[in-house]
């Protein structure tokens, strides 16, 4: 795969590494700059010592034999080879003896030490310069004073120190600088070496570690990419290496199940509402109809308005336990969830539900001693047990003998199971049972009895809503659906 | 030309005329309003919108106020904290499309004194706004309620008709209770689930009906009057005489 300078650039990797070359390069310089001049300074101390011994020398002669014994000891030490440097000018600065043949202007104008290194030439070594350096400079132009300086710039560079004899005339002594200068063309090659070096392996991590982060963030890319195509079984890679986009991948993934289960979900909500709506919609829309055509009386009237009052407040019942399906299952947080005794839910709707079951010849009958506390909302609890308990109340009328509806809660551990158990039919099927709580779920046989469908779908999402689970058990006979609620901590 | 079901037939005798104001948007919905409430005797007054509303309340003396949750300009809720905050203590019945635990909470906290969920049978807000009528909830206070022959002592629980004693459970207390104290008013089944089981949902089965036909057995049977009367359509309503 082709990287563009760029993408890498972009990369995350790429930045740091950049960062940190940048900063270790910094401290290089820095670091050599320090151990140059320190070095520098030291080797400048040694030579002026050399300088000083030399001067003293100088002075004794002078002081034997004037300027005679002077000039005499400095034209021999200039012969000696590798000399150091000496000079004896006049007043005017022409130049009457020693090993210099040249000077940069204004080094023997001021007394004393030369501030910088100035450049000079030696005698003879002009002309060698010159025939040495011809091949190279190809018969270009120069003057001789360029060429001077060219030369001294090249290597000859030396400090001196400069005093002024009782007769005006010039003493210089100096020395060449030609071996600090080496060292530091040393030091300055090694750190550009260590420079390029360290260029060249920013410059390798960045492409490996670079290119490997993009390879894994291109082939995530490329997945989600897919994905928003409309694939949503599609997941993210995992590699297996357990690192950090491993990590990343699997929660993308989780959440990626999360969201294909709510679009499922949805989708049969969708479905359903469509069915179960349409269907009282057109009966509504058919007995309008009917109504209008033909002629009627006015009783005819009516009775068919009637009927539609009736029809479309079904439809609003549907409409609304619907809506609180929805709300209770994703996720709807109430701030009205406060401390609710079980027990007494349990004896508000077998009160509220007593006489319906007299009525119908079922005996209804509540086993609670005590309180059982669970955080929760009170009205929500409450719709849901009605919920159940009325459907209990309905399906116990088969029964084979006497019809009968009993609730009871017990303590387990860290739960609270409120018990809703009828001695009709029941659900035999276990398929069949774990569908009933599914919304508009109508099994076979209760299709015969009135009711939306949402009884028990609403009951299940009332117990998701208190972190509870909704169970359907088989129960000897009939049907045992059984509310569990978390326990509250302090119980 | 048939009257529709849901508005109130001759045959229940709704007392009292009602100042009404309605805050509605939608003028459909307003219109309807206020032609029911014409028609079962009360005068009903229209706001379209929220600022309406709030000035027309507060310069006006009205016996009962409808205000939708959701207007243009000022939403109802902030309608009837204003109208609060200005010491104006008519009684308010609020009309939302929200109709969930929280949001009847919140309604009940700004100031508001019932709920209603849209949409609604006009017979049950009509009971409701009767029931709210300010001129009529004196009866609080009472410590003996009488309708006709029937009296409720609500200090000693005893239940007396024709000086016959009668016996009822808790509930069936709490029942007569608030059937008594709205005497001559319709009272819904809601309104029944909502004040004497607290309780905000509609349940599958007409429980309600139950409960009440067990009272009626109890404080009619063995009397040659009926007192507790069924309206069609609407609910109950205890009526003696």
């Amino acid at each position: 795969m082709a990287l563009s300078v760029p993408a890498i650039m972009r990369t995350t990797a790429a930045r740091l590494s950049a960062l940190y070359l940048l900063l270790f390069a910094l401290c290089a310089v820095l670091l050599v700059l320090y151990m140059t001049s320190l070095s520098a300074r030291m080797l400048t101390g040694q030579t002026q010592e050399t300088i000083n011994d030399e001067v003293l020398g100088l002075a004794r002669a002078y002081q034997r034999g004037g300027l005679p014994v002077l000039v005499r000891v400095v034209e021999a030490r200039s012969r000696q080879p590798g000399a150091n440097l000496y000079l004896i000018a006049d007043a005017n600065g022409q130049i009457l003896t020693g090993n210099v043949q040249s000077l940069e202007p204004g080094v023997l104008d001021n007394e004393g030490w030369t501030t910088s290194p100035f450049s000079y030439q030696r005698f003879g070594e002009g002309e060698l310069d010159r025939l040495r350096n011809l091949p190279a400079d190809k018969g270009t132009a120069q003057s001789d004073q360029s060429e001077t300086q060219a030369q001294g710039e090249k290597g000859h560079n030396a400090i001196a120190l400069v005093l002024r004899l009782p007769n005006q005339m010039i003493m210089l002594v100096g020395r060449d600088l030609g071996e600090p200068e080496r060292f530091r063309a040393v030091i300055r090659r090694s750190l550009m070496l260590a420079l390029g070096m360290m260029g060249l392996g920013g410059l390798l991590i960045w492409f490996f570690v670079g290119r490997a982060a993009l390879k894994r963030i291109d082939s995530v890319s490329e997945a989600s990419r897919r994905i928003m195509g409309g694939d949503l079984s599609g997941r993210l890679p995992v590699t297996g290496a357990g690192d950090e986009f491993d990590r990343l991948s699997e929660n993308l993934n989780a959440m990626l199940a999360r969201i294909a289960t709510l679009n499922e979900g949805l989708k049969q909500v969708s479905d359903n509402i469509a069915h179960d709506l349409k269907t009282p919609l057109t009966r509504l829309r058919n007995r309008a109809e009917a109504t209008l055509s033909g002629k009627q009386k006015t009783s005819d009237y009516r009775q068919a308005l009637e009927g539609t009052i009736t029809e479309s407040d079904q439809l609003i019942k549907t409409f609304n336990a619907i809506l609180m399906i929805s709300r209770l299952e994703a996720g709807y947080s109430s701030e009205h969830t406060n401390r609710v005794d079980l027990a007494a839910a349990v004896r508000d709707v077998v009160e509220l539900y007593e006489p319906v079951a007299e009525e119908a010849g079922v005996s209804l009958d509540a086993e609670v001693n005590g309180a059982f506390v669970v955080n929760g909302n009170r009205e929500l609890i409450g719709q849901a047990l009605s919920n159940i308990v009325d459907n209990a109340i309905k399906y116990s009328t088969d029964s084979t003998s006497k019809p009968a509806v009993r609730v009871a809660i017990e303590r387990t551990r860290g739960e609270i199971r409120l018990s809703v158990m009828d001695n009709g039919q029941g659900i035999p099927d276990d398929a069949d049972r774990a569908r009933a709580t599914e919304r508009f779920v109508r099994l076979e046989k209760s299709r015969s009895q009135p009711g939306s469908g949402l009884g028990l779908s609403l009951a299940k999402a009332v117990m998701t809503f208190h972190y509870g689970r909704l169970d359907l058990l088989p129960g000897n006979p009939g049907l045992s659906v059984v509310m569990s609620f978390p326990a509250r901590e302090d119980h | 030309m048939q009257m529709p079901a849901t508005q109130p037939s001759s045959e229940i005798a709704y007392n009292g005329h009602m100042k009404i104001l309605v805050m509605e948007d939608d003028r459909e919905a307003a219109d309807y309003l206020q032609k029911a409430f014409t028609e079962a005797g009360h005068t009903a007054h229209v706001a379209g919108d929220g600022e309406t509303g709030f000035a027309l309340a507060d310069a006006g003396d009205y016996d009962v106020m409808v205000i939708d949750r959701m207007m243009p300009r000022r939403d109802g809720l902030s309608v009837i904290v204003a109208l609060r905050s200005r010491g104006n203590t008519t009684p308010v019945l609020i009309l939302s499309a929200l109709g969930e635990v929280d949001d009847r909470v919140t309604g009940l906290r700004a100031g508001g004194d019932d709920y209603l969920t849209k949409p609604y049978a006009f017979s049950e807000l009509l009971a409701r706004v009767e029931v709210l009528n300010r001129r009529a909830s004196a009866k609080e206070a009472e410590t003996v309620y009488r309708v006709g022959d029937l009296e409720l002592d609500r200090l000693s629980h005893s239940v007396r008709r024709a000086a016959r004693e009668i016996t009822l459970q808790p509930r069936e207390f709490r029942l007569l209770e608030y059937l008594m104290r709205h005497a001559g008013q319709v009272v819904t089944r809601t309104m029944l689930l909502e004040n004497v089981w607290d309780y905000h949902f509609d349940p599958q089965t007409n429980v309600i009906d139950v409960h009440v036909s067990r009272l009626r057995g109890k404080i009619e049977k063995g009397f040659d009057k009926p007192i507790l009367h069924t309206i069609r359509g609407a609910g109950y309503m205890l009526k003696g005489g």
